[in-house]
């Protein structure tokens, strides 16, 4: 199977290519709002986003413009582009061009050796070779403190070969509104520009408030467990993309031993309800924006995601009663296994009382298989099916935001056209002396308006692109992730199979021996 | 009555052991079994209205009703010296088709629904009873188990037979300090063994339900999975498809795998716990039998003692009436304990075997299936 299948070309028909002599593909400095990189596509106008909190300028100005000798305006789909990203060995992963401003190495990273081409297409191709190799892994939940102030700090390991990072192996300490936090960060530059940041795992009041409290039961060591379990799984999904791998968010979470508290996760803070505002609003604009779509395969892909979504929550529930009842039928075979174990000590009969407390046993140990059992059925499946529900919900998102960014270049173009047509207007005035005055000013916010909606544009294209590389790479994942949960799956079936040949094999001499 | 009986070999005209509940047929809230028993060769026939098919064998229909009949006749044997010592196979509850919770609970097992069990019960039934040397004496069986025409239908007087409603009264006899060491033990074993018997089977019967729901989940989840299969001609689309569609399959591995388990379950071990059960059963109520008995003829002595001499003969004779009809039951009742330890520990030691060689063959399969299911994923582009 072809991993490295390019997309098609993708087919607007309202999408013009640039021509030599128009604008930069990657405008220089003046052209945009922030003072800070040179090449911030996308990200915003700030002024009038509303998608959530202000984004960190960890963009600064870099002499080591990535983009230095990009001086030709190349369009998003020239030939030459298309050439840069066949080139060379095909790395593990889909390469997906993003935005230059990711790339800008941080002050003080010491890797500017990696950023000296020309390209990050062929960058890319570089870390060709140094393949994707890290493996993340949350453990060792501690309690700190006492009381409804105790948290609990989880190690994060993590074992590389890349050189992306300053180690090979090494640990941290971070609890939980830490990966909050860094979800929140990676949301806040990635998703609206169209990649599919995996989901945090949810907070729970309920479960944290029994840890906090003290409660050393059963269900609170499961809620730990599992949480662990959530959090291992969202930090590989997220360096298992390219772009968030790389982004220094993630790196600082992975590598350095500080970590900035993250503030505005908490449930109940200002920030949390300003969160909840915003999502609403945006649900209502989501209502009222009338896409034209252009573009049938958004159009098919949405529908296709709506159903996934269906048809994932209810296998979600379905897995979730199996677990519900292999852990009944756990508790069940304990049972019976203490009544058969009562059998045997009644019974007079010697042989049969010896095979009474055999089967006892026998039964403990299937028991014990069930638990198992239910912990592959809960840890594998329902939480893979889990995962994938609420990407989903990130994928959804992505295709909002593209809705947004199609509004808003929309939004310019009426109001350039209405400018127009004031423009117009003027000319018919009778007022001489304010006439120049005002022709000026016009003149101004006409030309003002066009770089908005040449922006618009390329912002729509930019994230229509960038979405179809991130779905192409979700539907391999996909692919991957389930065949490798279902094998580990598959084996823990076969285990339970093998063990239990081993126990009955050694029981049925005893039920021989009876008489 | 036939009364020839000196040798202890069954009189019945039909192998005893070889009896078989075939079929069970159901009409609304009718059951009818159909019983099929061979003919031995070494005893005459009968009569000659009694069917025969070409094979040397008895076809006949029973309805539960009939079965009950036959337990009647046996019960009302009151000229059998000793009978009441008798523990009397015993036969399943009747199942209901909207049963009560208390009938539910008594049927056990049994009231699953599953037909093979339940025909294995009234199987057993049938076999213990042709086995019992003085129980198969009775007309009744032959004619039940030979008789093209189904038994008369008449209802029999009620007898103290009849399951023993613990009345208070009852109650307090079953505590009455017994005379025979033997008996005692007896009595303190079987209390204990009931009740750690019936608790065994309740435990087993959870178990099995709860197999049986894991299997309808596996089931569900098998074709749900089905819904995420996408049409398209996309290599990850179809990729994904192929997972999907390996996944259910596994899935239905999984419920095959349950449903057998919880078959094993049922026509093993679970038929064996529950036929021990109604067995200790019967054993407690041949004894409580007993036990009134003996508080009868306590209380007859002492009437003897304390009577005046115009009632002393009389009271005599009654003392004397009830002491040899307890040394009847207790001479029967000795025996029968004595069969009954072998018999229950050799259906036991069946039933263990047999359950442990089919969950061991049933997880041999299974382990072969999921290796299989193994290899084509990872054999899986």
């Amino acid at each position: 199977m072809a991993d490295t299948a390019r997309d098609p070309p993708p087919e607007h028909t309202d999408f013009h290519e640039l021509e030599d002599g128009e604008e930069d593909l990657f405008p220089e400095p003046t052209a945009t709002e922030e003072e800070s990189q040179p090449a911030s596509l996308p990200a915003e106008d700030i002024s009038t986003n509303s998608n959530g909190p202000k984004q960190d300028s960890l963009f600064d100005d870099d002499p080591e413009d990535l983009f230095a000798e990009a001086t030709e305006e190349v369009s998003l789909d020239s030939p030459e582009r298309d050439v840069l990203l066949s080139d060379g060995p095909s790395p593990a992963i889909t390469p997906i061009t993003p935005p230059t401003s990711v790339i800008t190495p941080r002050i003080g990273h010491a890797h500017d050796d990696m950023f000296t081409r020309s390209s990050f297409d062929e960058i890319e191709e570089e870390e060709g070779g140094d393949s994707f190799d890290i493996h993340i892994s949350v453990s060792d939940p501690e309690k700190v403190g006492d009381g409804m102030n105790a948290y609990m700090a989880y190690k994060v390991t993590t074992k590389t070969s890349m050189s992306l990072f300053k180690c090979s192996d090494f640990s941290v300490k971070r609890r939980f509104s830490d990966f909050l936090g860094l979800h929140s960060k990676l949301a806040s530059k990635y998703l609206h520009i169209g990649y599919i940041v995996p989901p945090a795992p949810e907070k729970s009041i309920v479960g944290m408030t029994k840890v906090k409290v003290g409660k050393e039961d059963q269900s609170s060591n499961e809620f730990v467990e599992k949480r662990r379990s959530a959090l291992e799984r969202y930090l590989m999904r997220t360096v298992k993309h390219p772009i968030l791998l790389k982004d220094p968010d993630v790196l600082q979470f992975l590598e350095s031993s500080e970590l900035p508290r993250a503030v505005s996760t908490q449930a109940l803070s200002s920030a949390g309800l300003l969160r909840m505002v915003n999502k609403a609003a945006d649900a209502v604009n989501k209502m009222t924006i009338k896409m034209n779509e252009s573009d049938a395969w958004f159009e098919e892909k949405q529908q296709h995601f709506e159903n996934l979504d269906v048809q994932l929550r209810k296998l979600h529930t379905s897995v979730e009663s199996l677990v519900c009842h292999r852990k009944e039928l756990s508790v069940n075979t304990a049972q019976f296994a203490k009544s058969a174990a009562m059998l045997g000590n009644s019974e007079d009969h010697t042989a049969l009382s010896r095979a009474l407390s055999q089967l006892a046993e026998v039964e403990e140990k299937i028991d014990q298989l069930h638990q198992d059992q239910a912990n592959a059925d809960f840890y594998l499946f329902s939480e893979l099916l889990g995962d994938y529900v609420r990407l989903i919900t990130a994928v959804k998102g992505v295709f909002d935001h593209r809705m947004k960014t199609w509004q808003k270049w929309q939004d310019s173009q009426m109001l350039l056209q209405k400018k127009r047509e004031a423009e117009a207007k003027l000319q018919f005035t009778n007022k001489p002396d304010k006439l120049q005055q005002a022709k000026d000013e016009i003149k101004e916010e006409i030309e003002e308006l066009e770089g908005k909606v040449q922006q618009g544009e390329r912002d729509f294209e930019q994230i229509s692109k960038i979405i179809r590389k991130e779905v192409s790479r979700f539907e391999k994942e996909r692919v991957k992730d389930f065949k490798s949960i279902i094998i580990k799956y598959l084996e823990s079936l076969v285990q339970t199979q093998q063990q239990l040949i081993k126990y009955w094999e050694a029981f049925l001499p005893e039920a021989k021996a009876i008489s | 009555m036939m009364e020839e009986a000196k040798d202890e070999a069954s009189v019945l005209s039909v192998h005893g052991d070889d009896i078989k509940v075939t079929e069970v047929l159901k009409d609304g809230d009718t059951l009818t079994f159909l019983i099929i028993s061979k003919k031995d060769r070494h005893k005459p026939v009968v009569s000659p209205v009694f069917q025969l098919s070409g094979t040397g064998e008895y076809h006949v229909d029973r309805t539960y009703d009939d079965f009950e009949w036959l337990q009647q006749h046996l019960f009302a044997q009151e000229d059998v010296p000793g009978i009441q010592g008798v523990i009397f196979p015993p036969l399943p509850a009747k199942p209901q088709v909207n049963a009560s919770a208390k009938t539910m609970k008594q049927l056990g097992i049994l009231g699953l629904g599953e037909w093979q069990p339940y025909c294995k019960a009234m199987e057993t039934f049938l076999r213990q009873v042709a086995a019992h040397s003085v129980l198969c004496r009775n007309k009744a069986v032959e004619v039940f188990l030979t008789s093209s025409a189904p038994p008369g239908r008449q209802k029999i007087r009620k007898n103290i037979f009849n399951r023993l409603s613990q009345a208070v009264e009852e109650m307090r006899k079953e505590g009455h300090k017994d005379v025979d060491e033997f008996f005692q033990t007896e009595r303190d074993r079987n209390l204990v063994l009931t009740s750690c018997t019936k608790t065994a089977a309740e435990k087993f019967l959870d178990m099995v339900l709860t197999e049986q729901k894991i299997a309808v989940a596996c089931g569900h989840f098998s074709a749900a999975l089905h819904l995420l299969v996408e049409p398209g001609e996309d290599a990850d689309k179809q990729a994904f498809s192929r997972v999907c569609v390996k996944l259910s399959e596994v899935f239905e591995s999984m419920k095959k795998n349950m449903t057998s388990v919880a078959e094993n379950n049922m026509s093993t071990l679970g038929l064996g716990l529950d036929l021990e059960s109604r067995h200790q059963e019967a054993e407690k109520e041949m004894l409580f039998r007993r036990t009134c008995k003996l508080v009868e003829l306590e209380s007859t002595k002492r009437n003897a003692e304390k009577a005046k001499p115009v009632k002393k003969l009389a009271m005599e004779e009654v003392k004397k009436a009830a002491e040899t009809e307890f040394e009847h039951i207790c001479r029967v009742a000795k025996q029968e304990i004595t069969r009954f330890e072998k018999v229950r520990v050799e259906m036991l030691q069946q039933a263990l075997v047999q359950w442990c060689e089919k969950q061991l063959l049933t997880a041999k399969e299974s382990a072969d299936q999921f290796n299989k299911h193994l290899q084509v994923f990872g054999g899986m582009a």
